[in-house]
């Protein structure tokens, strides 16, 4: 391990390549893929369906493994990782949130949140992760009796309570109307403020595109374009 | 219907898992079923066939010596359709080559031929010749024990005398299916014979010419025996009669009727809870499987199939598993119904062997199951079909949690999530976890109670070989001797003790209760055979005066210590009196009461005597002592305490591990069958969860235990409670073994509840390695990427 020790980026991918096979079919969804993501960045990844954006999230976050090409964290190559290693980079470094919330129905806001401090080094508390998303008020409601946008902000203060170098969000609004969804931009936004956690947003919604520091577009397996915003606009003035 | 009918095939196949693991719960209910049904059958139908085809009698009865005439008498009374008059009487045999004196019933037949009843059924060499003194006809088991074939000899005290006698042949009787000998609990064929001889050789031997002392007796069609028996004891109470018995009462066949009411109610409990299982597994997989499939329901329903065609759909399912189920317990079912029929075939012996199962057997089984598994899955579908399509399409609603006590201050700190996780899956679904919890626990309660009668068996040689027997052996003496003459016997080779008992036959009775049994009297001063408490571990003392009653005895009669009961002896001069209760003690054996043998015998009228003596022996002497009693004229019987303890290890412990084999492995498939189901269910619920919580970092290990957790504390629930169903079962079990000879004990041991457990335990880790091996294979993208 241990290429490059440029600091000046947290997470680095080169040159990411990504075939699937199936039967005789063969797909591929990321062809020769060069990503960067600094420290405190706020980038918003978009692409129509099928582009490839989930599956370059997926390697990025360490869920998949690329056919081809290098990824580093760090001074760590990812691309070698056994299978535990990225189980223990997930654990430690990455923060998730999907479009379908993905909360354990089971547990209460807190528990769920709890879930994640529980086996991380140095988390906040699951209350202080829960203030900030703006829920203080519904930590022992259970996901049935909330709201999707609330269950999305429970998701983000699950994501966040590691104090992880990374956010990954997939699609974080596309099951919400526009008003709730800008409510769960805010809280990401708001993570990547005062946390400085590196964020990356998946989203086919260009109207997202304002409050990143860069937006990359990625179309047919390959990056078509990158655009640096000069300022970020803020979440609550979007809108779509 | 085709394409439905496809899916149908599909579907089993990729639910092949817990397809099986119904399967199995059925079929080893269908087998349990099919082995008890076949046993029994072939078991009444061997016996009914040998009864009828060998003229086995209706009533026995013994006495001194009744003069022929008496017969006729017999005769005459109304319902008798035939008699047969015998001498018969047990008598010191010496086999070559065998240290011990064995115990020979002298059993007379007629020179001629086949006596009228109670024929026998003749295994090898030929018939006894008229005037030939010496010929006698051997039981087959006895024969085969010690390698006698036609042309051997061995002798006999008979009557005093000592005999050399020839075998001519080797026979089977319907009397002796189930061989005991004097004072045995089970058949020891080394020990003891059925010795067939001609009825002059007999007769002249004990000088009964013209006389009789016992009879067989057959009754017409549809006469009860018991009028019949009170005028036989009435003609034969001058003569030393003893109580006639009905057939029922014969020891042989009350033995293979005791063995057939086991089988019957074996054949309704232990399938009843396997297939009760098997139902709730039913309805546990196809709600699952509904629910999965609820949308697509909605869309058949949708195209116009009727809730009719649905259902049908789902329950073809359910009967598929059923068969197949069946198929296995059907298989497994007739392989150990044999395997039962031929251990009984080898403790009770029958000249044939009818082993026919019929198909109502099979049938009966297979259709108990499918109702069973039908209407688990009824409910299931019921509510399925019930629903409207458009409403079926929706996604069903989340399920409702509550915090319960979990969401408490002090719990919340103390349990991790996983945990919680794991709990409130149990609070959200209890039906469901109840149902794994009792199908564990009944998977160890089966091996709970089939691992107590390996306990049991401990417990009836500890207390009744070893607690209330010390003697060597016992000796039976052909006629009451007197005490001196028992004295004498502490002089023969190593004998170290010698203490006299007495056996009267006698009628006890409390108000309308009446028990014929006997009374047995010991002297004060008896030190080798205890009257011994078992459920205290104490001895009782002979009282000076009164009765000791075993617990069954006094049950039956319905008195307690400090009441009175009547006893009436049937022999000597026959008296009868009131005897007040001094104490009650437990056994398992028999219905033993005993008083003072000076009180019995100054009661009786006579001097002081004894028919038994027991001795204790010098081991290195005992051989020595063996050779002075087969010489010993006076001797008429001789129980071997170690060999009757041999005997009762050899019969019953071997049938006993063949037992326990196959009730471990029908546990073994109840509890893999249950976890494998439930933890099957549970990944399929909530794979989606478990594939968050390993994006969230959580290792293959950790969600292992949030997966396998929930199965693991119903688990730790169902292992106590297995114990207390397998304390239940064994009870169950115990009563329907009472009766008037034996009381099987409950006695379960620590390690049988230890093994129990650690069986039922290996088995639902293995179901629970194969559903974790699964968990290595959760796509994690796919359920990210799909709403629930």
């Amino acid at each position: 391990m241990g290429a490059g020790r440029d600091q000046s980026f947290s997470l680095r991918g080169k040159g990411i390549t990504k075939i699937y096979k199936t039967g005789s079919v063969t797909i591929e969804a990321l062809r020769g893929v060069d990503f960067e993501l600094g420290p405190g960045e706020l980038v918003v990844l978009l692409g129509p369906s099928g582009s490839g954006k989930s599956t370059l999230l997926n390697i990025l976050g360490g869920l998949d493994t690329p056919t081809d090409g290098q990824l580093i964290f760090e001074d760590h190559l990812l691309t070698d990782a056994k299978e535990s290693e990225l189980t223990l980079f997930r654990r430690q470094h990455v923060g998730f949130v999907f479009q379908f919330y993905n909360l354990i129905p089971s547990l209460t806001a807190r528990e769920n949140v709890a879930l994640v401090t529980e086996i991380a080094t140095q988390p906040m508390t699951p209350e202080e992760a829960l203030t900030i998303v703006g829920l203080d008020s519904r930590m022992d409601h259970f996901p049935a009796q909330l709201s999707g946008g609330e269950q999305q902000r429970v998701a983000i203060a699950r994501a966040i309570a590691k104090r992880p170098e990374l956010l990954l969000c997939d699609e974080p609004t596309g099951a919400l109307d526009s008003r709730t969804g800008i409510l769960v931009l805010e809280a990401i936004e708001r993570v990547n403020r005062e946390l400085g956690t590196a964020t990356a947003i998946i989203t086919h919604n260009s109207g997202v595109a304002a409050m990143a520091d860069r937006v990359v577009s990625i179309g047919d397996g390959r990056i078509t374009d990158v655009v640096v915003n000069e300022s970020r606009m803020p979440a609550r003035e979007l809108s779509w | 219907m085709r394409a439905l009918n496809r899916r149908l095939s599909r579907e089993l196949w990729r639910l092949r898992g817990q397809v099986l693991a119904v399967a199995l719960v059925i079929g080893s209910g269908v087998a349990v079923l099919v082995m008890a049904l076949s046993t029994f059958e072939a078991l009444s139908e061997t016996s009914e066939a040998y009864y009828e085809r060998y003229q086995f009698a209706d009533v026995f009865a013994g006495a001194k010596r009744v003069p022929i005439s008496v017969a006729r008498r017999i005769a005459a009374i109304s319902g008798v359709q035939l008699v047969q008059t015998r001498i018969a009487r047990y008598a010191t045999l010496d086999v070559q080559g065998f240290a011990e004196p064995v115990i020979g019933r002298l059993t007379s037949i007629p020179e001629t031929g086949q006596p009228v009843l109670n024929q026998l059924a003749l295994r090898s060499g030929r018939w006894i010749q008229p005037g030939r003194h010496d010929e006698t006809i051997i039981s087959e088991p006895f024969a085969e024990a010690h390698a006698l074939e036609a042309g051997d000899t061995f002798t006999a005290i008979v009557n005093g005398r000592k005999r050399r006698l020839t075998v001519v042949g080797t026979a089977l009787s319907p009397e002796f299916i189930y061989a005991l000998g004097p004072g045995a609990l089970l058949p020891d064929d080394k020990r003891f014979g059925i010795v067939w001889m001609g009825r002059e050789a007999l007769e002249a031997a004990y000088d009964l010419d013209n006389s009789f002392n016992d009879l067989a007796v057959t009754l017409l069609r549809d006469v009860a025996p018991e009028p019949v028996i009170s005028e036989i004891d009435t003609l034969l109470e001058p003569y030393g009669g003893v109580s006639a018995i009905p057939r029922a009462d014969q020891l042989s066949n009350w033995f293979v009727r005791n063995e057939l009411s086991q089988q019957q109610s074996m054949s309704t409990i232990l399938p009843t809870i396997f297939l009760g299982v098997a139902a709730f597994l039913c309805y546990t997989v196809l709600s699952r499987l509904i629910t999965t499939e609820r949308s697509e329901i909605g869309l058949l329903k949708a195209f116009g199939y009727s809730d009719l065609v649905v259902g049908w759909y789902y329950a073809k399912l359910v009967i598929a598993i059923s068969l197949i189920g069946a198929a296995i317990g059907w298989i497994l079912g007739g392989y150990f119904g044999r395997l039962n029929t031929q251990m009984y075939a080898d403790t009770f012996r029958f000249p044939l062997l009818i082993y026919r199962p019929s198909a109502e057997a099979f049938l009966i089984a297979g259709s108990v199951s499918l109702i069973a598994t039908l209407s688990g899955a009824l409910v299931a579908v019921r509510r399925v079909v019930k629903l409207p399509p458009a409403e079926a399409m929706r996604p069903p609603a989340p399920p409702t949690y509550r915090h319960g006590v979990l969401a408490r201050p002090g719990l919340r700190d103390w349990l991790d999530q996983p945990t919680r996780i794991a709990l409130r899956q149990i609070g959200r679904w209890p039906l469901r976890a109840a149902v794994t919890t009792i199908g564990i626990a009944a998977s160890v309660g089966l091996l709970i109670m089939a691992l107590q009668w390996e306990d049991a068996i401990d417990y009836i040689a500890d207390k009744y070989f070893f607690e209330s027997q010390h003697q060597t052996l016992s000796i039976g003496l052909t006629e009451p001797q007197s005490l001196a003459a028992v004295r004498e016997m502490k002089h023969l080779p190593g004998v170290m003790a010698a203490e006299p008992w007495r056996a009267v036959p006698a009628d006890l009775s409390a108000g309308t209760r009446r028990h014929r049994g006997g009374v047995i009297g010991l002297a004060r001063s008896n030190r080798l055979q205890p009257i011994y408490d078992d459920a205290t571990d104490t001895r009782i003392a002979v009282p000076e005066g009164g009765i000791v009653l075993s617990r069954y005895l006094a049950e039956k009669l319905g008195v307690g210590v400090s009441d009175y009961v009547r006893v009436h002896v049937l022999e000597g001069r026959r008296p009868e009196g009131e005897l007040r209760v001094v104490a009650v003690f437990e056994t398992t054996i028999a219905m033993p009461a005993y008083m003072d043998l000076d009180a019995l015998n100054r009661w009786l009228g006579e001097r002081p005597v004894a028919q038994y003596v027991n001795v204790l022996v010098d081991a290195s002497q005992q051989a020595a002592l063996f050779s002075r009693l087969k010489q010993t004229p006076r001797v008429s019987a001789i129980m071997v305490r170690e060999g009757a303890l041999e005997a009762f290890h050899d019969t019953v412990g071997h049938n006993i591990l063949i037992f326990i084999g196959i009730f471990t492995g029908f546990a073994m498939a109840l509890a893999f069958g249950v976890t494998y189901n439930s933890a099957r269910i549970a990944l399929s619920e909530r794979g989606r969860e478990l594939a968050t919580l390993r994006v969230l970092g959580f290792t293959r290990g950790e969600i292992s235990y949030v997966l396998l957790g929930e199965v693991a504390v119903l688990i730790f629930l169902a292992l106590p409670l297995g114990c207390l169903i397998g304390y239940w079962l064994a009870l169950v079990v115990a009563r329907t073994f009472d009766s008037e000879l034996f009381r099987m004990p409950l006695s379960i041991s620590p390690s049988s509840y230890g093994f129990g457990v650690i069986v039922a335990l290996t088995a639902t880790v293995l179901s629970a390695l194969l559903v974790r091996r699964r968990i290595a294979r959760l796509d994690l993208i796919r359920v990210l990427k799909t709403r629930e």
